[in-house]
């Protein structure tokens, strides 16, 4: 018999879309008839930890506070670095403080210009 | 199948089944072999509760043991302590949440009758005034091997569901509604104080 290499593709392409298929439409079947869906206010409410959802979703929020988390990296990153120096400083060279001079003026130039443009006032 | 034929031919080592019969047991011990309980605690029984899911009385055992957070993927919900009439509300709305077919095991006094509260004037009198209990485990609280036992009775319930005939499960009665009537707060007391469909005051009888 004459057939084309490319057959067992198609055998095997079918049978694996059966393959697949077959049980996701026996459980759509068993489901239908043997577990009938009881949708309801509750049981599709969101909220899922018992309480009821207060309030809508889509809020005003104060873009202030996110202004505020960034401006607090400096002092983080800040004391991060600051403590480390403070407990070694009487064993570094002239160098190192200078250094740590520099790094602690970059930072808190940030905080300066945040306090130029009046981002710290509280709106 | 006639009855005799049936054990005539099992006697030549040939089988037979109902198609009922199989589906049954495929459902029913599918379900039962793997019940996802509500992680979810209320007072010092969920000491117990957690403590029958951890190593040494190991509910894994009985395919138990994967605690969900949300009501959505729980089959179980183990009442486990005192259910005030605040939280009342909110254990329904669980109840409620909860994809069907779904069980109720009241552990301990507190939650089959109030327990030691039972006079107190802000606990519910047993969570079965609300939901349909399914197993009751009396005990104050029950240690880890009555919260055991109770399982296996659940799974014995869970295997005693047909799929077909008119003593079908509660889920599969599409005329039943899938939700409990949430109880609020009134003037006194909470509102409605049972719910008329699982539970009943008794009747008192003087003579």
């Amino acid at each position: 018999m004459d057939y084309s290499p490319y057959t067992f593709l198609a055998v095997f392409f079918v049978v694996a879309l059966v393959f697949a298929l077959v049980p996701l439409a026996i459980a759509r079947i068993w489901a239908r008839k043997f577990s009938p869906a009881k949708p309801g206010p509750q049981k599709n409410a969101i909220y899922e930890c018992g309480l009821e959802a207060k309030g809508q979703a889509p809020i005003q929020f104060k873009s202030e506070y996110y202004l505020y988390a960034i401006i607090f990296l400096v002092f983080d990153v800040e004391i991060l670095f600051l403590l480390p120096f403070a407990v070694a400083f009487l064993q570094l060279p002239l160098g190192a403080s200078i250094a740590m001079l520099v790094f602690v003026l970059l930072v808190v130039e940030g905080l300066v210009w945040a306090w130029m443009k009046g981002i710290l006032d509280w709106k | 199948m006639d009855e005799g034929l049936r054990s005539e031919l099992s006697k030549q080592g040939i089988f037979t089944v109902k198609m009922q019969e199989l589906l049954n047991w495929g459902y029913n011990s599918s379900r039962k072999n793997s019940i996802w309980p509500l992680q979810f605690g209320l007072a010092c029984c969920a000491i117990e509760m957690i403590a029958t899911s951890m190593a040494r009385y190991d509910l894994a055992r009985f395919g138990a043991e994967v605690f969900r957070p949300s009501p959505r993927q729980a089959d179980l919900m183990i009442v486990a302590g005192t259910v005030t009439k605040k939280m009342a509300p909110q254990v329904v709305r669980l109840y409620n949440q909860m994809p069907e077919p779904k069980y109720v095991i009241a552990m301990g006094a507190c939650a089959i009758s109030g327990g030691p509260f039972k006079q107190g004037y802000n606990v519910l009198k047993g969570i079965d005034r609300f939901l349909p209990v399914d197993v009751h485990i009396p005990g104050c609280p029950p240690r880890p091997e009555a919260l055991l036992h109770a399982f296996m009775t659940l799974q014995r319930k869970i295997d005693g569901d047909s799929l077909f005939g008119p003593d079908k499960p509660r889920h599969a009665d599409e005329s039943v509604p899938g939700e409990y009537p949430l109880p609020a707060f009134g003037e006194h007391d909470i509102e409605p104080p049972y719910n008329k469909a699982v539970w009943e005051p008794p009747v008192m009888a003087r003579e």
